[in-house]
């Protein structure tokens, strides 16, 4: 399991340093920094002076790859691969194109993320269960079909518009709560009800679907028909034999999203305006500041591939039959 | 009048489909063994009234498609051209096009919906809500004709809908009788006790409703705006007619574009193992870690600057607008091409044990060959069920892109822009609600019956492949 596990992380810092080059290629390969400042600084006629001026502040004037001018092992650093690009590995993220520090802006935006997406993932998995777990009770029946087409149907409309109506119904017409914003401390709850809400809904209809054929497909087999033979009820086989055993292909799915839940949801913090990392990406895209956008990049890899290992991890947890060799 | 042809690069792939999508049509048609699962799939009630529904909308798409550049002027013997590309469509729609107001009125409305200072006669000045320049014109009272005038038109709408619906019926029973050789009133009979292999009644159904509500739509857009208009004064109902084409592209040319990497790269993993597996694992694996919409927002920045900076490259803002909506295509393809890699290479893991393929390698048939002739069709079912699986996801994800601004083109009319601009107006009092709510019917139609057709498709060709996760994008975000 060990040897394992280091396998993987090995494994992984090559996938990184991937991610890395190809996130580099796609940003200077394209268009060189010049370009960059000229779209940055907007207008048609921009003096290379003021081009110069703004890749001067921003590190983006030396050479891409090797430095001739430095010596020793300044030529391989005193790059621009270097600065930008391999001091990510550190979490050294620099500053961002308007000159912020990214680090500590992750740092401090990262928690209304989670004060949203936990709620919403735990919430959401107890909601999606339930709701399967109870079409697959009354499989084969109206309760059942009705409960698919409805599904169909939520999984059909958009996102923006659970969020839109919800925030119409909610927030405009009922005056429950507040439509937007965001405080301190437990203050903040009054303005995180309604997006946790809206994001478990907006889930149901994808989600309790799939968990559906999941435990349709455990059904049917074997052991649960000995369970059934054996004189259980409906609902102890359910719960104690399909439940358990649906959870493996349910981990494949929900252990790899625990990691990510930092990077927040674009746009439901953008809608609600919530200071989390998924409005803060949304501000760096819209005003293309592509230094954060990279550094958000390498920190959505980074937390994915954790996920990914959590996500074996937690095989060997659930399921005794599985050994990592 | 002249015109000149004019193919957009989209348009290209479009029709590149179309003809694709006939040929295939034509090389199942005679071979019992792929008919099979199709036969299957026409057999599905949901499946057969979505599609009757896709083809309306593809129908709409497939018009919008043709584009040509009206001649403006003719200068010693030589035509000049407008710069400005219009499609079938929009001939056929031109009324909604040009009948433009000042800026939003309410759906069917005959007034402004924000009041306007006008000069009265004796000097004095008022605020009032203006009569709309083309909404309702044809009705000297407003106040007193406007109910009877709807009423009337869907009334109109209606009975023609009924008149069409039933030559249709008649037509549809007339020919299924002929090929059987019965006589059309046990056929009638037949497909309304729903007793027909191909489920002819919820075609029927289906068609009717969309008639019933369709006709009467057409008898209103005639004189008013149906769905209302927008901030610059542009019919609701002409966006949402032109969005469909947007979604359609990016659902289809998504997964089409990419789906040559997809296959060359999943089968040769697949097939080939060792080293050529290592690698083409490593870049998918590298391409996946990436979260979605991370790579497209980046990806698509990234293009932007590109374009900004070689305007030369793009004559026009149609073609401008027809490269970035390609280029979205391109760049929602990387992310999501593989994952259909991951299920050919193991598809292709699978295949390179059987039999027929070790006999294949014992007559020394080279691995090209088998690739081709051996592997590549028995992988074709994952293809086509990722093709249709893939779509609806695609047209949510654009809304949720253009939102974030990473979409298409803003000059491009999609249910992204629709809805984007739309949201502005939310915290307006009263509220502009027509673009969300028209945005919302037709994309809600346009997914759900893509979903059910997907889902007839998928059980027809895999019942075995589980409902693919919903696309990571759109749940990711949402």
């Amino acid at each position: 399991m060990t040897a394992y596990l280091l396998r993987r992380l090995i494994y992984s810092v090559f996938i990184l340093a991937g991610v890395n080059f190809f996130t580099f290629a796609l940003f200077f390969f394209l268009n060189s920094p010049d370009d960059i400042a000229r779209a940055q600084l907007g207008a048609k006629r921009v003096t290379p002076e003021a081009v110069a001026k703004w890749k001067q502040e921003r590190g983006y004037d030396g050479p891409l790859f090797y430095n001739e001018k430095a010596s020793g092992a300044g030529r391989m650093t005193d790059t621009i691969f270097f600065e930008k690009s391999v001091k990510l590995f550190a979490f050294e993220f620099g500053r961002s194109d308007q000159g912020r520090n990214i680090g500590f802006d992750i740092g401090t935006r990262m928690w209304a993320s989670l004060a949203i997406q936990l709620p919403v993932f735990l919430v959401g998995i107890a909601v999606f269960v339930t709701l399967a777990l109870l079409m697959a009770f009354f499989r084969a029946t109206y309760v059942d079909f009705w409960g698919v087409v409805l599904c169909v149907v939520m999984m059909s409309i958009s996102g923006l518009f659970y969020i839109i109506g919800g925030q119409y119904l909610v927030g405009k017409l009922l005056n429950l709560v507040p439509i937007s914003g965001y405080d301190d401390g437990l203050n903040a709850v009054k303005f995180l009800i309604l997006p946790v809400v809206i994001g478990v809904v907006a889930g149901i209809g994808g989600n309790a679907r799939w968990y559906r054929t999941i435990f349709i497909e455990e059904i049917n087999k074997d052991y649960v028909r000995t369970a059934r033979s054996k004189g259980l009820s409906e609902i102890r086989v359910l719960f104690r034999h399909v439940l358990q055993n649906a959870m493996i292909p349910i981990l494949t799915g929900v252990v790899v999203v625990i990691p990510t839940l930092f990077l927040g949801a674009l746009v439901t913090e953008s809608f609600f305006g919530i200071p989390g990392l998924g409005s803060y990406t949304i501000d760096a895209i819209q005003s293309q500041d592509f230094a954060i956008v990279r550094a958000m990049v390498f920190l959505g890899s980074v937390l994915y591939i954790i996920g990914l290992i959590l996500t074996d991890v937690s095989y060997t947890l659930v399921d005794p039959r599985v050994r990592f060799e | 009048m002249t015109f000149e042809i004019e193919v957009l690069w989209t348009d290209w792939l479009v029709w590149l489909l179309v003809v694709s999508a006939v040929g295939y049509g034509l090389f199942v048609r005679s071979r019992p063994h792929l008919r099979a699962p199709w036969t299957r799939v026409a057999r599905s009630a949901s499946g057969m009234a979505a599609l009757t529904m896709l083809s309306v909308f593809v129908l709409i798409g497939l018009l919008d498609s043709i584009h040509y550049r009206p001649a403006i002027s003719v200068k010693d013997g030589k035509t000049i051209y407008s710069v400005e590309v219009r499609s079938v469509l929009d001939r056929v729609a031109w009324s909604l096009r040009v009948r433009k107001e000042k800026t939003y009125s309410a759906p069917l409305a005959t007034q402004l919906y924000s009041k306007e200072t006008v000069v009265l006669p004796d000097g004095r000045e008022t605020r009032v809500y203006p009569r709309l320049q083309f909404g309702g014109a044809h009705l000297a009272d407003p106040d007193a004709d406007w109910a009877g005038d709807v009423t009337k038109r869907v009334v109109q709408g209606v009975a023609a809908a009924l008149v069409a619906w039933t030559l249709l019926a008649v037509l549809l029973c007339a020919w299924i009788a002929r090929r059987r050789g019965v006589h059309v009133v046990a056929i009638w009979r037949a497909v309304w006790r729903g007793e027909t292999a191909v489920p002819w009644r919820a075609v029927l159904i289906t068609l009717a409703v969309m008639l019933a509500a369709g006709a009467p739509l057409l008898a209103l857009a005639a004189k008013y705006h149906v769905f209302g208009t927008d901030k610059v004064g542009l019919d609701v109902f002409y966006q949402s007619l032109k969005s469909i084409r947007t979604g359609l592209v990016i659902g289809t040319l998504t997964t089409l574009v990419t789906l040559p990497f997809a296959l060359i790269f999943g089968i040769m993993a697949g097939y080939f193992r060792a080293w050529v597996d290592d690698i083409i694992q490593y870049v998918y694996t590298t391409l996946s870690s990436i979260p979605g919409v991370l790579l497209i927002a980046a990806a698509v920045l990234t293009m932007q600057v590109f374009i900004e900076n070689h305007p030369e490259l793009f004559p026009t803002t149609d073609r401008r607008a027809d490269a970035r909506l390609l280029a979205l295509c391109l760049i929602l393809g990387i992310t999501s091409w593989t994952g259909l890699c991951r299920l050919l290479r193991g598809e292709a893991l699978k295949l390179r044990e059987m039999e027929y393929i070790q006999a294949a390698r014992a007559f020394a048939v080279s691995d090209w060959r088998i690739m081709v002739r051996h592997i590549l069709p028995n992988v074709m079912h994952i293809v086509l069920i990722a093709l249709v699986m893939d779509f609806s996801g695609l047209v949510l994800a654009e809304a949720v892109l253009s939102y974030v601004g990473v979409g298409v083109d803003p000059s491009t009319i999609s249910f992204g822009t629709m809805i984007n601009s739309a949201r502005l107006e939310m915290a307006r009092e009263p509220m502009v609600w027509w673009s969300l709510v028209a945005a919302f019917c037709f994309m809600l139609l346009m997914v759900l019956s893509a979903n059910l057709f997907a889902d007839a498709v998928r059980d027809a060709f895999d019942p075995r492949i589980r409902a693919a996760r919903p696309f990571r994008l759109a749940s990711q975000k949402a």
